[in-house]
């Protein structure tokens, strides 16, 4: 007989206190982050949900034969015709005062908006025409909910006598909401109803295009380098020393390093994705290098011990197995420190990114804005439009992050290989 | 250590080393090996037999692996490391400026201890070599030195089917062999064997002995092994190390019937280890 052998649990001992108390002490510090991530896209989906949705409204316009010339429609100015129309909706604004605030009702690049679908439309010359425009931007802040009309008048953007006529303008249904699909196709505006992120994002994405084409074969051929062929001499170590100090450079550094050496010095276009990418890249690079150099040094030794055992050489070594092996690794490593320099804000207005620039960019030598800076023009704008643009705008930005990291992981379970 | 120790192994080494064979392929004279400030092979004097199996024997951190790492100059690569003295093969001076090193380890090639195929299909395994040796003209030629290659190393019945799969996928026992066909495709002469079966288990271990019983008629063979009972199976010659000195150098039947010297003794009758 043996004797009794004793492996109960002991609930309740030191050592079993300690760790339920260290499991708890996880979920709780997991838990209050989730809380705070979740807090914080919450809030900015709430505001800036609603810039998703723009106000119309339908105005009947005079469109007189005589007064436009049908090859000519980008000549015609429609202000005149579109205030006519107001008018003739509202005859009862006869002071120069009312007839401001009614014209203030549609957005002030409304005549735009007819003249192009005048533009698209010829047909419509000569007509009584009803065209839809987009509201001002005070009006949609209203019809959204956002405008507290218990306060009084004086402290509010729409006075009684504008609320009166939207009011009117609501029961004949001749105020929509609709999808604002400007906001992905256009670019920046003066208006908050007619400001769009694509001029941004296109800005963006060829900075970072270019920030790729160079960081990342420089910071690869770096790495290799300095982790397979460097010897490892006094020298190196201050190079390896350096590198590492780099990354921690602010990066406000690096763009006052671009304004002086790449626009002041070469001359380089200012405001563009080229200087943009560039200046990225250099903030990046430390970044590459050293995800690179990691994931290099995870490469088991057993293979380049394989390899140079049948007698390849170094950089047959290297270049057939090694790199290959570790690419997954350092494609994470870049795609990461892009993400970082895609929210980058500071260096890009060193380099004059910051400009005002209404049009798209059609290549990496055109003037533009990035998305970060986009946001922070927005957010510093006095109009409360601006508001639901700038959190709509920290969305895209926050999609377009995902859409990387998304990459990242997919590249990484592609081209991962098991030893 | 005590160097007054190391003094006197060497005086003993010198006595019991007598073995010169006349049909050597690789001659180690007078080799001191450093790791930094330490010394690891202490004036190595060791004839190898042609296409015969050599197995060097001894505790853990003698120094095997570090004078088989000599002959195909896999130390080079450590940077710490430093090799004095002279070793031949088939007459040349391995160490003589006018040597590749590429094709040094083409003609001494290596096995590891723990099997280390690519992480590449089975075939791309065993072409590697040949393509960056440019032994092979054509696709069908490189086929053929593939399935030769995998037939001498007794791999090819288990895996023809499937060359294109990953020869990381296959059993511990046959990435072994892999590693094996994959050393003789580039034609070598003599291959290095660091303790190839320590990572296997017996039925393939024995598998791996048979076919390195196969192979000694083309290659010669230098094997580490940990194994007593593996050295008197699959060897011709056994050298005994002991803290970075040979020994005892002679037939295998002679080492483990009738050793010279007490260490040798001590250790094939499992009192030092
Ligand atoms: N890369 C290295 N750096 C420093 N010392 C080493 C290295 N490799 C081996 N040594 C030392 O050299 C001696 C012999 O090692 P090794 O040849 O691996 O022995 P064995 O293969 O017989 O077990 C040991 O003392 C070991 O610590
Ligand atoms: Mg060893």
């Amino acid at each position: 007989m043996t004797d009794h052998i004793d492996i109960i649990r002991v609930e309740g001992s030191t050592r079993h206190r300690a760790q339920k108390r260290f499991q708890l002490y996880g979920l709780l510090a997991v838990s209050l982050s989730l809380a705070f991530l979740f807090i914080m896209v919450g809030s900015i989906v709430l505001r800036g949900s609603s810039a998703f949705r723009q106000s119309f409204v339908q105005v009947e316009i005079e469109l007189p034969a005589d007064a436009i010339d049908p090859d000519d429609v980008r000549g015609t100015r429609f202000g005149k015709f579109l205030k006519q129309a107001l008018r003739n909706k509202f005859p009862q604004a006869t002071t120069q005062k009312d007839k401001k605030q009614l014209y203030k009702l549609v957005s002030a690049t409304a005549e735009y908006s007819i003249r192009e679908q005048v533009e698209d439309n010829p047909q419509l010359i000569g007509t009584h025409a009803k065209i839809w425009v987009r509201t001002s931007s005070d009006v949609d802040i209203y019809l959204k909910g956002y405008v507290d009309t218990d306060l009084d008048e004086s402290k509010r953007r729409l006075s009684d006598q504008q609320l009166e006529w939207l009011a009117l303008l609501q029961q004949e249904n001749k105020i929509e909401s609709r999808i604002n699909t400007k906001f992905f196709t256009g670019g920046d505006s003066r208006e908050p109803e007619q400001v769009g992120v694509l001029g941004a994002v296109i800005g963006s994405a060829l900075s970072l295009l270019v920030c790729f084409l160079l960081s990342f074969p420089l910071g690869v051929l770096t790495a290799v380098y300095l982790e397979e062929f460097a010897p490892k001499n006094k020298f190196n170590r201050i190079i390896e020393v350096n590198i590492n100090n780099l990354a921690a450079v602010p990066s406000i550094v690096f763009g006052l390093l671009g304004l002086a050496i790449f626009l002041n010095f070469f001359g380089l276009p200012r405001s563009t994705p080229l200087v943009g990418g560039m200046v990225l890249a250099l903030m990046t690079l430390p970044t590459i290098i050293i995800a690179s150099r990691a994931s290099l040094r995870a490469v088991p030794p057993s293979i380049r011990e394989a390899a140079m055992g049948i007698g390849a050489s170094k950089v047959q070594t290297t270049f057939h197995h090694v790199v290959p092996l570790a690419m997954p690794g350092m494609l994470t490593g870049s795609i990461i420190g892009m993400a970082q320099a895609l929210g980058e804000t500071a260096p890009l207005l060193m380099i004059g990114m910051v400009a005002f620039i209404v049009d798209v960019p059609q290549g990496i030598t055109d003037a533009t804005t990035a998305l970060p800076v986009q946001i922070f023009l927005w957010a510093d704008s006095p109009e409360r439009g601006f508001l639901e643009k700038t959190s709509a705008a920290i969305m895209v930005l926050l999609a377009f992050l995902i859409v990387m990291n998304l990459v990242a992981i997919i590249l990484r379970r592609r081209l991962e290989q098991r030893w | 250590m005590n160097s007054i120790v190391m003094r006197e192994n060497i005086n003993t080494m010198i006595e019991h080393s007598d073995f010169a064979p006349e049909n050597s392929i690789i001659s180690a004279k007078n080799v001191d090996v450093f790791y930094g400030e330490k010394q690891a092979l202490f004036n190595m004097n060791l004839d190898v037999v042609e296409n015969s199996v050599t197995a060097l024997i001894g505790p853990s951190g003698c120094g095997k692996s570090t004078l088989l790492r000599c002959f195909n100059r896999m130390n080079d690569v450590i940077p710490i490391c430093h090799v004095e003295g002279s070793i031949t093969l088939g007459g040349q001076d391995i160490h003589a400026s006018n040597v590749d090193v590429v094709s040094l380890r083409q003609k001494v090639g290596m096995v590891f201890q723990k099997p280390n195929p690519f992480p590449k299909s089975i075939y791309d395994n065993i072409a590697y070599g040949p393509r960056i040796h440019g032994m092979t003209t054509s696709k069908a030629e490189l086929d053929e030195v593939v399935e030769k290659s995998l037939k001498r190393a007794g791999l090819w019945d288990e895996v023809k089917d499937r060359l294109d799969k990953l020869g990381t996928g296959l059993s511990g026992g046959q990435q072994q062999r892999l590693c094996i066909a994959r050393a003789i495709a580039v034609q070598p002469k003599v291959i290095l064997m660091d303790e190839p079966c320590s990572a296997l288990d017996p039925i393939a271990t024995a598998t791996v002995e048979e076919l390195i019983d196969e192979l000694r008629e083309r290659f010669t063979i230098i094997i580490v092994t940990h194994s007593m009972q593996q050295a008197a199976r699959v060897s011709m010659h056994t050298a005994f190390f002991h803290l970075g000195n040979l020994v005892e150098y002679g037939a295998t039947s002679d080492i483990f019937t009738a050793p010279k010297d007490e260490r040798t003794q001590n250790y094939i009758t499992g009192r030092i280890g």
